[in-house]
């Protein structure tokens, strides 16, 4: 699904991804847990091609594709989703017409016809209900005076809508209270298939306690330093950050 | 919503130039002699069969216009326009013995109707819009008479009122704009060929939303529409105008005067889109659009809503105003203008507030793109005798890319302490963080931009009658397309 060799990534000249390869096949969850500043977030910004980052050397393949190829909305349309870590608002864009766009933008670049409004008004009542974000606030502009919470089930509401095949989820836990981060973990849940794969970018352990990863990795100055399975999160819960280089040796 | 969504796919299937509607109509015309004259003047007001008081007006228009400089504050920059090199009137031959129903009329001229997306029939009257089209400058044909006329309403073309209801034509031509106005003004008055005319009588609320597209089809013809809609007391209009124009090389003059009346406790709600040839990416071509639009809040508690989606021409000069003269009277400007590439415009409003506890609102967003300048100019004058009346102006700019410009320049003139006035005003670039958000849910660049945008717009659009909403955010997203990289 998702091959990255020997990733080099920098910006304005200042390295930040200094080899990195990862490999995730499909079904899988993998959790990617690491310091501030040791690039989790440039790789998922990579990964759904933002503007600014210069790939120094490394491939990246999805799907037999070269990622690096496509433009952002191609990616996207591809399947792979970014989970944001800070949330863009739309103001003067209802949030329900985005989901609207955003599901009709996918089924265009399918070659299907547009979403029937019945159909769509059905989808995000359901998936809505899961994430307890009301009818109100799909009225709402897009992110708009949402809390944080609000922002990260929006972004979950978004990802169970258009299904995509790679999801990455950048800090979703952060900001989020227990009950939040149950509901938001229980719609990845709802997700997870034999079909689709995740990046599960954290600080924390305690994201993995409710989706479980298959793998766990961790980042250290734009590296992965140590790959395992869930007991690895559990050792590093324990030991820090700090303790990286004995973790890694 | 049928006939909008008629509209949408029209527009969208017209995918085969830049420019949406820069088709034109192969048509015999009739036109009037070259240039811009008394005979010219004279001609027109013959061809209408115009009685004596009109051409009377129109020559004094004329010599009003031969001593007025041509307005030069605004920030624009206009070519020296050649008034000789114009056509004041052209008809199509085919309309000179008026068409009885739309069976009569040349089925080339629906047919360009049908390309802008207006179905004159009946799915029209099923949406409940009225309309009075306007070709070049003969009223084709008005729809959804008879209904209107058991009201009592009267809306038809402004020659058919000047030979019909020459009273009211009389009695409130050049009310609201007075013919030494400014030049622009003085021209219209001078050579006016058609336009709409609307009376909507005391008590009655117009059911229907009443609308007129304008287009100039013929080449180097100058359009000069004159609109005059009067709302007796305690009545009800909504008046949408759209326009379009044919892709030409040369510039084209566009001078229209609107007046509105507004009587005690009446209120008119003014809608255009506007969205004439802007020019191709390089400045060439395109329609100068110097238009006059001003309502007077006559009567007490009378209101006036003007709201302008304004996309197109090469250089637009317009501020639809409204002289607040009524106690209670209210004024409401909300306007959307979109430049991109090298089209200039210099848009706002005034309100003028003369009678006590009069209030105003002006909602303006200004998009630029390209190599394109947007000034917003505004000015909001409080009368001394107008005692507690109250102004909230809101301006806002959008900038897409580094080579466009937008300018705010808001005039407040206050003579009167118990008054009080707010002005907020900001200016931004596109967030590219917000596109790179839209486009990982799957939008492409045109549609990120346009989506935000629109966003940005909201506040405008959701004024205009929501038949033409839907339109007029496509319009927003067209008149964008390729102002990303």
């Amino acid at each position: 699904m998702l091959k990255i060799d020997n990733l080099h990534v920098s910006i304005e000249g200042k390295k930040i991804i200094k080899g990195l390869s990862l490999t995730i096949n499909k079904g899988e969850v993998h959790a990617l847990m690491g310091p501030n500043g040791s690039g989790k977030s440039t790789l998922s910004y990579v990964l759904s091609g933002k503007e600014g980052y210069e790939i120094d050397e490394g491939t990246i393949e999805y799907n037999g594709k070269n990622l690096l190829d496509l433009d952002v909305d191609e990616r996207a349309n591809s399947g792979l989703f970014l989970a944001f870590q800070y949330p863009m608002e739309i103001p003067g864009v209802q949030t329900s017409f985005f989901l609207k766009t955003a599901i009709n933008s996918k089924r265009k670049f399918l070659g299907l016809p547009e979403v029937d409004a019945l159909e769509f008004a059905k989808l995000i009542r359901s998936h809505a209900e899961d994430l307890g974000i009301s009818s109100e606030m799909l009225k709402r502009d897009l992110n708009v005076n949402y809390s944080g919470g609000e922002k990260k089930k929006q972004e979950i509401l978004q990802m169970s809508i258009l299904k995509p095949d790679m999801a990455i989820l950048d800090e979703t836990d952060s900001g989020l209270d227990i009950d939040a981060l149950r509901i938001v973990s229980e719609g990845v849940n709802k997700l997870r298939s034999e079909k689709n794969s995740f990046l599960v970018i954290t600080h924390y352990q305690r994201l993995l306690n409710y989706i479980k990863p298959d793998f766990v990795h961790i980042i250290a100055d734009g590296r992965i330093v140590k790959s395992g399975d869930f007991s690895l999160a559990l050792e590093l819960e324990e030991k820090g950050y700090e303790d990286l280089s004995k973790i890694a040796s | 919503m049928a006939a909008t969504e008629q509209t949408i796919k029209q527009v969208n299937s017209l995918g085969n130039s830049e420019y949406k509607y820069g088709f034109s109509t192969e048509l015999d015309e009739i036109k009037a002699p070259k240039g811009l004259s008394e005979e010219t003047v004279r001609f027109i007001s013959a061809q209408k069969n115009e009685p004596d008081w009109m051409l009377e007006w129109r020559l004094n228009a004329f010599k009003v216009f031969n001593k007025l400089p041509k307005p030069n504050w605004a920030k624009l920059n206009i070519p020296d326009i050649d008034y000789q090199d114009y056509y004041y009137f052209s008809s199509p031959k085919s309309l000179k013995d008026k068409p009885k129903s739309l069976d009569e009329i040349d089925p080339e001229i629906l047919k360009t109707y049908e390309k802008l997306g207006i179905p004159l029939k009946e799915q029209e009257i099923l949406s409940g819009v009225a309309v009075d089209a306007v070709f070049d400058s003969v009223s084709v044909a008005t729809t959804y008479k008879k209904q209107l006329n058991d009201l009592g309403i009267i809306f038809c073309s402004i020659s058919e009122a000047i030979q019909e209801h020459p009273e009211l034509v009389k009695k409130y031509i050049g009310s609201v704009i007075p013919v030494s106005d400014h030049s622009f003004a003085a021209l219209n008055s001078a050579v006016f060929t058609d336009g709409s005319f609307v009376y909507i009588p005391e008590g009655v609320r117009c059911p229907v939303e009443l609308s007129t597209y304008f287009r100039i089809n013929a080449i180097n013809t100058g359009q000069f529409e004159r609109t005059l809609i009067i709302a007796d007391k305690n009545s009800y209009v909504s008046y949408l105008e759209g326009c379009t124009a044919p892709m030409r090389d040369e510039n084209q003059l566009h001078a229209a005067n609107v007046e509105l009346v507004a009587l005690d406790n009446a209120e008119i709600k003014y809608s255009t889109v506007q969205n004439w040839y802007p020019g191709d990416s390089e400045g060439k071509g395109g329609i100068y659009n110097f238009v006059t639009k001003r309502g007077v809040c006559r009567g007490h508690s009378s209101k006036i809503s003007w709201t302008q989606v304004e996309t197109g021409s090469a250089i637009t000069w317009k501020y639809p105003s409204c002289i607040l003269q009524g106690d209670n009277s209210k004024g409401e400007f909300y306007s959307v203008a979109i430049t991109n590439n090298k089209q200039q415009a210099d848009t706002g409003t005034k309100m003028i507030h003369i009678g006590k506890n009069t209030s105003s609102k002006i909602i303006s967003k200004g998009i630029s793109a390209g190599k394109a300048q947007n000034t917003y100019r505004g000015l909001v004058s409080i009368n001394s005798r107008a005692s507690n009346s109250r102004n909230f102006t809101q301006c806002d700019s959008l900038l897409i890319g580094n080579e466009c410009g937008a300018h705010t320049v808001p005039y407040i003139e206050s003579s009167n302490a118990d008054s009080t006035i707010e002005h907020e005003a900001t200016t931004s670039k596109i967030n590219e963080d917000q596109l790179f958000y839209c486009m990982q849910r799957g939008l492409n660049s045109e549609d990120a931009v346009g989506l935000i945008v629109n966003g940005f717009c909201k506040e405008v659009l959701q004024h205009l009658p929501m038949e033409f909403a839907v339109e007029a955010q496509k319009l927003v997203a067209i008149s964008l397309e390729g102002s990303v990289g």
